[in-house]
C-alpha cells in the first residue's frame, strides 16, 4: 500500500506566526455518554484521562477532547487508529456508542510564534485572552468550521480535509509579515 | 488669501516638508499636516463643485464632518474617490484631484445648472423619474446623469490588502479627547478589560486645540500624561486611526482602522475592520459645530469658527487674512481671540445676540476687536472666494446696514453632540432647548442581551458641553458602566479644569430672522447634496411633513453628510415651516457607518483565492494535472468533462459516455455524503427518516432510499448499506451530507431525543471512485486481492477487502446502468488508489469521465437527479418512485405532508420521457403548452422539462419531464412553447418512457 | 449580532456560529392528525412583538440544538435550555414573569 499523503503534504509558510500542516493523524471520533467503563477505554487508547467539559487532555503523541457532550475525539499516531477503534469496540461491546475513524477526513496545522493568536484572532469570533490552556474551542475560522487548542509554542488547528487549502491561505494570509495585530 | 503662518503649529513638524500634488500642482506641506491642512496652506481654498448645481466649493471644517472638500487619492489600483481632506494624513508623494467638475475645477460646465436651478428644486429626483417628460429624457437627463454623482468608481483591482480582526473587552471607549481618556482611565484603574478607539492619529480632541486647563496644566499636558498611564496599563488598548463606524446587538461595534492609509504600498493591510465585543459601550465622541444659515453661505472662505482655530493652532494655517467671525454663542469668540494673537486680522464679530456678556466676548472687547451684537450676515459677496459680508440686523429683513470687507468667515450656529453611534442601536435622544440640539435620553439607552444599558453618553457627547462639565460626565458615566459590568470602580478624584463661564447660546435656524424668499434660496443646509433652506420650506408645503420623507424628498443629510452637519438645522426650518416644535419633527434614523468604510475592509480576506472556501477531493490535483473543466456543486469543484486537445466540452462528454459504455470509465465520487448511523434504535430511526424500510436490509446488502422534509416534497436520495447488526451507512447526494447530518441531528436532538441513535459524518474520511463499464470487473481484476464476480459481490451487495493493496469497501451500486462499483478507499490514499485504477485499467481503455457525463448516463437510465426533476415542489410519487415509499409503515417524514389534498391529487404533473419528432435536444424548463390563456394572457401549460441531453448512446435527444396524467399518455405528441432568438416558436415531441436505454437493466446486473 | 450562550458547551456564541431553527415547543402531528393540527405544526407561527422561545444549533461549535427565549423587540435574551425540553424550564419562565408582566406564557 502506498504511504498515507496528508491535505496539502505538510505545506508550510513563515510570517509574523508560521504555519506548518502536520499529519496525518490518527484521529477517532467516539460518540458515546454514560457508558460503563468510557473512561477506562480512553485511558487505554490515549492514556489520558477523559476530559472534561470543552477541555483536552494530552498524554505525548495522543490526546483526548471532549467535542459535545455525547462525542470525543481521540488522537493517536496514524498508524494505530485502526488498533484504537478496535480497542474501543471490545472495551465497549453491547453499550450504545459509535467510533469512527475520521483520520483521513482532517486536516491539522500548527501555527506557531509568539503572536500566534493574532494570525487565529484575524479569522474567529473568539477571545484568545479568555482561553485556557487545555481549552479546546470549536468555531468557525472565516467561512468554515475549525477547532484549536493551545500547545506548545502555538496552536493546533484542525479542519475538515477538503478545506485545508482553504484554511492554510487564511492562515498564511492572516500571518503575513506586517499585519501584526500587536 | 489662506497661508501658513511664519510660527505655530501644534502637529506639525516644520523640519519635516513633504511633496505632494493637487490636480497636478506640485505643492508643499508638512508632516503632521492634515490634506487639507496642506491645502489652504498653499491657498487652495477652492477644492471641488457641489453634487447638483457644481458651484464652487471650498473647506468648510477640519474633521469628518466635511461635506465639501472630498478629492480623488492615488491612481490605479490605488485610486479611491471621496476621500476627506480634513481626516487625510498628508505623505510624501500624496496625489489628489478634484471632483465634480468638467472640464476643470475653475471652469466647469455643470454650473449651467445654476442657472437651470429652478428645474433642480427639492424632490428633483422624484419628480424627474416618475414624469419622464421626453424633455427630461432625452436632453437633460444624460448631461445631468453625466456631470452628477460623486467621485468616480475605481476601475483597476485594489493593489491593497484589507483585513479584519475580532476583539473583546469589558469597555469599550470611543473617542480619545479628554472625557474618552478618562472615563478609559477609570475603567483601566479599576482592572476592566479597556479598549480606547480614536479616529484621527492625535489623543486628546478639542481641549488642547482651545487651550483649556486641566489640574493645573496645559490640556496637551494632561492627554499626554493620561496617555501614557494607558499605554502602560496592559488590560488597556489604544487605537489610533480606528473610528467606531457602528453599533450592533448585543455589544457588537465595528471600527475601521486606516492601517497604511498614509504609508500606501509599506506591505501592511491598508485598513482593519475590527469585530469588537464589548460588555459596554461608552461614547465619548464630542460634537460637532453646526454652520448658520445665511445667504452665501457656501461661498468657499465661509468656514466653521472652530475649524478655522483648528487650523490656526493646530497647522499654523491661517484661512484668511480677514476674517469676520459670525456666531450665536460664546465658544466662537474663541476663535476671534486666537486669530488675533495669531497676528491675523479680526474686523468684527457679528453676534447675533441682542446682549453680549460673559468672559470671552470680555477677552475679545480687550483684545480691540469690534463686536456687532444683536447684528447677521444679509449675505455674503464674492464668487469663488468670499471677498466682503454685508450685515444687518438678525430680528429684521435683510436691510444692509454696513458692509465689511474680508476673506474668510468663521461660522457657530452652536454644537451638535455626535448621538450617531448611540442611536445606531435604538438609543432615544432628547431635545435640550438650553444647548439647542439633540443629546442621549439616559433613560431611554439601547438594550444589551440582558436588558440593561448597551451605551453610555459622556462628555460633550452627552451634553455636557464645557470641558469641567465633560471630564465630571466621563467620570460618572465610566463609574455607571462599570457598576453594569460587575466591576468594582476604584476611587479617584475627577480631573478638574478651569472654568470659563459663557453665557448662554441663542437658537438662530436662519440669518436674518425675517429672511425674505430671494436670500432663503441661498441659505445652504447641505451643502454636499445641495438643499437649501428654501427646499426644505418647498417640501414642507407640498405636503412632507415626516422628517424621514423631507430627508428622502430634498436628499437632505444624505450620502457621506449622514446628518453630520445638515442635520438640525435642516430640522429646524422643517419644523418652523410646519409650525412645530423641533423635538415634535424629531429626527431622521442615524444607521451606520458614522464615516464611509471601504468596501475592501468589509470584504477583508475573502477575496482572490479566499474568497469563499473551495472543497477539494483528495483526487483534485490529479484532475487538474488532467486539464480537468470544473464545475462547482455546492462548495465543491467537480470535474465537468476532462477535454483532450481540439476537442469541445460536448465532444469531450460524448466520448466519455461512449467509452464508459464501451469499455470502461472512471469517477471521482468522493464527494458523496456519507453518513453512519448507529445504535439499537438506528433501523426504527432510518424507517422514520426514509419513505422506504431500512429496518429490515439485510446486512451486506444495499437499498435505495428517499427521504422527504416534513412537507412531504422530496429532499434527497441515495443507497443505504448495512453494515452490521446496529449499523448502516447512508449515502447522500453530493453537497448533501452536511445538510442532511444536520436534519439527522436536529430530529435527534430536537423529537426523538430518548432514541438510542449516534451519527457521524464520514464524508471527508473516503475517497470514493466509480469504476464503470462493462471491463469495470476486468480491470478490479487486474488489481486484485478481493473476489469481484457476480457471485461473489452480486448487484447492490458491498463487500471490505483490498484491492491492489489498498484498505477497500466495494459497493455494487450504479447510476448508470452498467456494470458499477463504488469504492471507497481512506482518503490519504484517494489518489494513489485512483491512480493505480488508471495504470491497470490502461489496456483496457480507460478513461476519466465527468459529471456531465455521469448526468447522461443517468438520464438514459430514467434514473432522476435530486435539483433537477426535484425542485421542492416535487413528491417522490410525482417521480413514479411509488415502489420506494412503504405503503405498510404508519408514519415516516413526509407521509403526512403527502396526504394533503393538492399533493394526493390525481391531476398532479407526473415524470415521463420525451423525445422531440425530429430528434432535437428539447430547451432545458421547456413547458408543455396547454389549450386556452391564463388570466395574464399566457398559455395554460400542463408540463415541463426537468432533464434534457443529446444522448450519445441513442445519437439523439432525449429527455425527462413532468406531465399532467403523464404515465397515461404514453405516445401521444404533445407541444413545447420555445424561444430561439428572441422567437416564438414550439417544437413537437412524443411521450415515452423514461429509461431510454436498456429497459429491463440487464447490464447493470452482469 | 445576538450572543447566545450554548447550555451544552457554555460557549457564549455569536450569531455566525449558530444557525437559527426557528419557533420552539412545537408539537409535531404526522398521519391521522387532521388538516388544522397539521396547519398548526408545518405553518402557523406565533411572530410575537415581545418573548419569543426558538431553536438555535450550536452549529460552528459542540453541533448542539438549544432553545433560547428572546424578546424579539429588544433582543433580550432572558435564557438558554436544552432541546430535550418540553417546555421552558420554571425559573426561566418565573424570571421573564417577573420582567415582563404582561406576557401571556410560552404556549
Ligand atoms: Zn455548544
Amino acid at each position: 500500500m502506498s504511504e498515507p499523503v496528508s491535505a496539502l503534504g505538510g505545506a508550510s509558510f513563515t510570517g509574523f506566526a508560521n504555519v506548518r500542516e502536520i499529519g496525518p493523524l490518527g484521529m477517532v471520533t467516539l460518540r458515546a455518554k454514560d457508558v460503563a467503563g468510557l473512561a477506562d477505554a480512553v485511558k487505554a487508547v490515549t492514556g489520558t484521562a477523559l476530559p472534561a467539559t470543552r477541555r483536552i487532555e494530552v498524554a505525548g503523541d495522543c490526546a483526548c477532547a471532549w467535542m459535545s457532550p455525547d462525542e470525543y475525539l481521540l488522537v493517536v499516531p496514524y498508524a494505530q487508529a485502526g488498533a484504537a477503534i478496535a480497542t474501543l469496540n471490545a472495551a465497549l461491546k453491547g453499550q450504545h456508542f459509535l467510533a469512527a475513524d475520521v483520520s483521513d477526513a482532517r486536516a491539522v496545522f500548527r501555527v506557531e510564534g509568539d503572536k500566534a493568536a493574532q494570525a487565529l484572532a484575524k479569522l474567529s469570533p473568539v477571545d484568545f485572552a479568555a482561553l485556557q490552556p487545555g481549552e479546546l474551542r470549536r468555531t468557525r475560522a472565516a467561512q468554515v468550521a475549525a477547532a484549536f487548542w493551545q500547545q506548545g509554542n502555538g496552536y493546533t488547528v484542525v479542519c475538515f480535509r477538503s478545506v485545508g487549502k482553504y484554511v492554510f491561505d487564511l492562515l498564511s494570509s492572516s500571518a503575513m509579515p506586517g499585519s501584526e495585530l500587536a | 488669501m489662506s497661508t501658513r503662518l511664519a510660527k505655530g503649529g501644534r502637529l506639525i513638524d516644520r523640519s519635516a516638508s513633504q511633496e505632494f500634488t493637487f490636480n497636478g500642482k506640485r505643492l508643499k506641506g508638512y508632516k503632521g499636516d492634515t490634506l487639507a491642512a496642506a491645502l489652504l496652506a498653499n491657498d487652495q481654498m477652492l477644492v471641488g463643485r457641489s453634487f447638483k448645481y457644481h458651484r464652487p466649493r471650498g473647506i468648510v471644517a477640519a474633521g469628518p464632518e466635511e461635506p465639501n472638500a472630498l478629492v480623488n487619492l492615488g491612481r490605479g489600483g490605488r485610486f479611491e474617490p471621496n476621500q476627506r481632506t480634513t481626516t487625510t494624513e498628508l505623505f510624501d508623494g500624496l496625489e489628489a484631484t478634484s471632483q465634480n467638475h468638467w472640464p476643470s475645477l475653475e471652469y466647469d460646465v455643470g454650473v449651467v445648472n445654476n442657472y437651470v436651478a429652478r428645474f433642480l428644486p427639492a424632490g428633483f429626483y422624484y419628480k424627474t423619474f416618475i414624469h419622464p417628460r421626453p424633455f427630461w429624457k432625452h436632453v437633460f437627463e444624460p448631461v445631468i446623469r453625466q456631470s452628477a454623482g460623486l467621485g468616480k468608481a475605481p476601475k483597476d483591482r485594489d493593489a491593497d490588502r484589507y483585513e479584519q480582526a475580532y476583539a473583546f473587552c469589558d469597555l469599550l471607549v470611543v473617542g480619545g479627547g479628554v472625557a474618552g481618556l478618562h472615563a478609559a482611565l477609570v475603567a483601566g484603574r479599576s482592572g476592566a478589560r479597556v479598549i480606547v478607539l480614536e479616529q484621527t492619529a492625535i489623543w486628546g480632541g478639542r481641549a488642547p486645540v482651545d487651550a483649556e486647563v486641566i489640574d493645573g496644566k496645559p490640556a496637551g499636558d494632561w492627554v499626554e500624561a493620561a496617555v501614557a498611564e494607558l499605554a502602560a496599563m496592559p488590560n488597556v488598548t489604544l487605537k489610533i486611526r480606528t473610528m467606531g463606524a457602528g453599533v450592533y446587538d448585543h455589544g457588537y461595534v465595528l471600527a475601521d482602522e486606516k492601517v497604511a492609509d498614509h504609508t500606501p504600498g509599506d506591505g501592511r493591510p491598508k485598513h482593519r475592520l475590527w469585530r469588537i465585543r464589548a460588555g459596554k459601550i461608552l461614547t465619548a465622541t464630542g460634537a460637532i459645530e453646526r454652520p448658520l444659515s445665511f445667504a452665501g453661505n457656501d461661498i468657499p472662505g465661509v468656514m466653521l469658527a472652530a475649524s478655522v482655530r483648528d487650523y490656526v493652532v493646530n497647522y499654523a494655517v491661517s484661512p484668511g487674512d480677514r476674517t469676520v467671525v459670525v456666531t450665536n454663542n460664546d465658544d466662537a469668540y474663541r476663535t476671534a481671540i486666537a486669530l488675533v494673537e495669531a497676528g491675523l486680522s479680526v474686523p468684527a464679530i457679528i453676534d447675533a445676540r441682542a446682549n453680549v456678556t460673559g468672559e470671552l466676548p470680555a477677552k475679545a472687547r480687550a483684545l480691540g476687536i469690534r463686536i456687532e451684537a444683536g447684528r447677521g450676515v444679509a449675505k455674503v459677496l464674492g464668487g469663488k472666494r468670499v471677498t466682503g459680508v454685508s450685515i444687518c440686523l438678525q430680528a429684521g429683513e435683510g436691510a444692509v446696514v454696513d458692509e465689511i470687507a474680508c476673506d474668510a468667515i468663521a461660522m457657530s450656529g452652536g454644537w451638535s453632540p455626535v448621538v450617531h453611534l448611540y442611536s445606531h442601536c435604538g438609543g432615544k435622544l432628547v431635545w435640550d432647548t438650553v444647548s439647542a440640539h439633540f443629546r442621549p435620553d439616559a433613560a431611554k439607552p439601547p438594550i444589551n442581551h440582558d436588558g440593561g444599558a448597551m451605551v453610555y453618553a459622556a462628555g460633550i457627547a452627552n451634553g455636557a458641553m464645557t470641558t469641567a462639565a465633560a471630564l465630571a460626565d466621563a467620570d460618572t458615566q465610566a463609574r455607571a458602566a462599570l457598576q453594569a459590568l460587575g466591576i468594582a470602580a476604584k476611587s479617584g478624584n475627577v480631573p478638574q479644569a478651569d472654568i470659563v463661564t459663557e453665557a448662554a447660546m441663542e437658537a438662530v435656524w436662519i440669518m436674518p430672522q425675517g429672511a425674505g424668499p430671494a436670500l432663503k434660496a441661498k441659505m445652504w443646509l447641505d451643502y454636499q447634496n445641495d438643499v437649501k433652506v428654501s427646499d426644505v420650506q418647498l417640501a414642507a408645503r407640498e405636503g412632507y411633513e415626516s422628517v424621514e420623507h423631507t430627508k428622502r424628498y430634498t436628499t437632505l443629510g444624505m450620502a457621506t453628510d449622514q446628518g453630520k452637519l445638515s442635520n438640525i438645522n435642516g430640522l429646524a426650518v422643517l419644523a418652523q415651516a410646519l409650525n412645530e416644535d423641533i423635538p415634535q419633527v424629531g429626527t431622521t434614523t442615524f444607521r451606520p457607518p458614522y464615516t464611509p468604510v471601504t468596501l475592501g475592509a468589509l470584504a477583508g480576506e475573502a477575496r482572490g483565492d479566499i474568497f469563499q472556501p473551495l472543497r477539494r477531493t483528495p483526487i483534485h490535483g490529479w484532475h487538474e494535472q488532467h486539464a480537468a473543466y470544473f464545475e462547482p456543486v455546492g462548495l465543491w469543484r467537480r470535474p465537468y468533462t476532462f477535454p483532450r486537445s481540439g476537442e469541445t466540452h460536448a465532444q469531450a462528454v460524448h466520448r466519455e459516455v461512449l467509452n464508459t459504455r464501451t469499455n470502461v470509465g472512471m469517477l471521482d465520487a468522493s464527494t458523496l455524503g456519507k453518513i453512519i448511523v448507529k445504535g439499537p434504535d438506528a433501523g426504527r430511526f432510518l424507517d422514520m427518516l426514509y419513505t422506504g424500510v431500512m429496518s429490515t436490509l439485510p446486512v451486506g446488502k444495499c437499498r435505495y432510499g428517499l427521504m422527504c422534509n416534513e412537507q412531504g416534497f422530496l429532499s434527497d436520495d441515495g443507497v443505504v448499506a448495512r453494515i452490521d447488526e446496529d449499523t448502516w451507512l447512508c449515502h447522500t447526494t453530493s453537497g448533501g451530507a452536511d445538510r442532511i447530518h444536520a436534519w439527522m441531528e436536529d430530529w435527534l436532538q430536537c423529537e426523538w431525543w430518548d432514541w438510542k441513535v449516534y451519527t457521524a459524518n464520514v464524508t471527508e474520511q473516503y475517497a470514493q471512485v466509480a469504476i464503470v463499464g462493462p471491463k469495470a470487473r476486468q480491470l478490479l481484476e487486474k488489481l486484485g486481492g478481493m473476489d469481484v464476480s457476480r457471485e461473489a459481490l452480486p448487484f447492490m451487495q458491498w463487500a471490505d477487502g483490498t484491492l491492489g493493496g489498498f484498505p477497500v469497501r466495494v459497493y455494487r451500486i450504479s447510476f448508470s446502468g452498467e456494470l458499477s462499483y463504488e469504492i471507497a478507499v481512506p482518503a490519504s490514499h484517494g489518489l494513489a488508489f485512483w491512480e493505480a485504477c488508471q495504470k491497470a485499467g490502461a489496456d483496457l481503455g480507460v478513461m476519466p469521465y465527468g459529471t456531465e457525463a455521469l448526468h447522461i448516463m443517468r438520464a438514459e437510465k430514467g434514473f432522476i437527479m435530486i435539483g433537477d426533476e426535484t425542485d421542492g415542489t416535487v413528491i417522490p410519487q410525482d417521480l413514479n418512485l411509488d415502489w420506494a415509499i412503504s405503503k405498510k409503515k404508519e408514519d415516516f417524514l413526509g407521509k403526512r405532508g403527502q396526504q394533503r389534498n393538492h399533493l394526493a391529487s390525481p391531476d398532479r404533473w407526473k415524470l415521463v420521457g420525451f423525445e422531440a419528432l425530429d430528434g432535437s435536444v428539447i430547451p432545458d424548463g421547456a413547458y408543455v403548452v396547454d389549450a386556452g390563456l391564463n388570466a395574464n394572457g399566457q398559455r395554460n401549460v400542463q408540463g415541463r422539462i426537468t432533464s434534457t441531453y443529446f444522448s450519445p448512446t441513442l445519437k439523439k435527444g432525449i429527455a425527462m419531464g413532468l406531465l399532467k396524467h403523464g404515465p397515461k399518455r404514453m405516445g401521444e405528441v404533445v407541444e413545447f412553447g420555445t424561444v430561439k432568438n428572441g422567437v416564438k416558436g414550439t417544437l413537437k415531441a412524443r411521450v415515452v418512457d423514461p429509461v431510454f436505454y436498456d429497459k429491463d437493466g440487464e447490464k447493470q446486473n452482469v | 449580532m445576538l450572543i447566545l450562550e450554548c447550555p451544552y458547551c457554555g460557549v457564549k456564541a455569536e450569531e455566525t456560529e449558530l444557525s437559527p431553527g426557528y419557533e420552539a415547543h412545537l408539537k409535531r402531528f404526522g398521519p391521522g392528525s387532521t388538516d388544522e393540527e397539521f396547519e398548526s405544526y408545518m405553518f402557523a407561527r406565533k411572530n410575537p412583538k415581545g418573548v419569543h422561545f426558538e431553536r438555535w444549533r450550536h452549529a460552528y461549535g459542540c453541533g448542539k440544538w438549544f432553545l433560547a427565549a428572546r424578546c424579539t423587540a429588544t433582543l433580550e435574551v432572558f435564557g438558554t435550555y436544552p432541546a430535550q425540553s418540553s417546555e421552558p424550564p420554571a425559573d426561566l419562565v418565573a424570571k421573564i414573569k417577573a420582567k415582563r408582566p404582561d406576557w401571556k406564557g410560552y404556549k
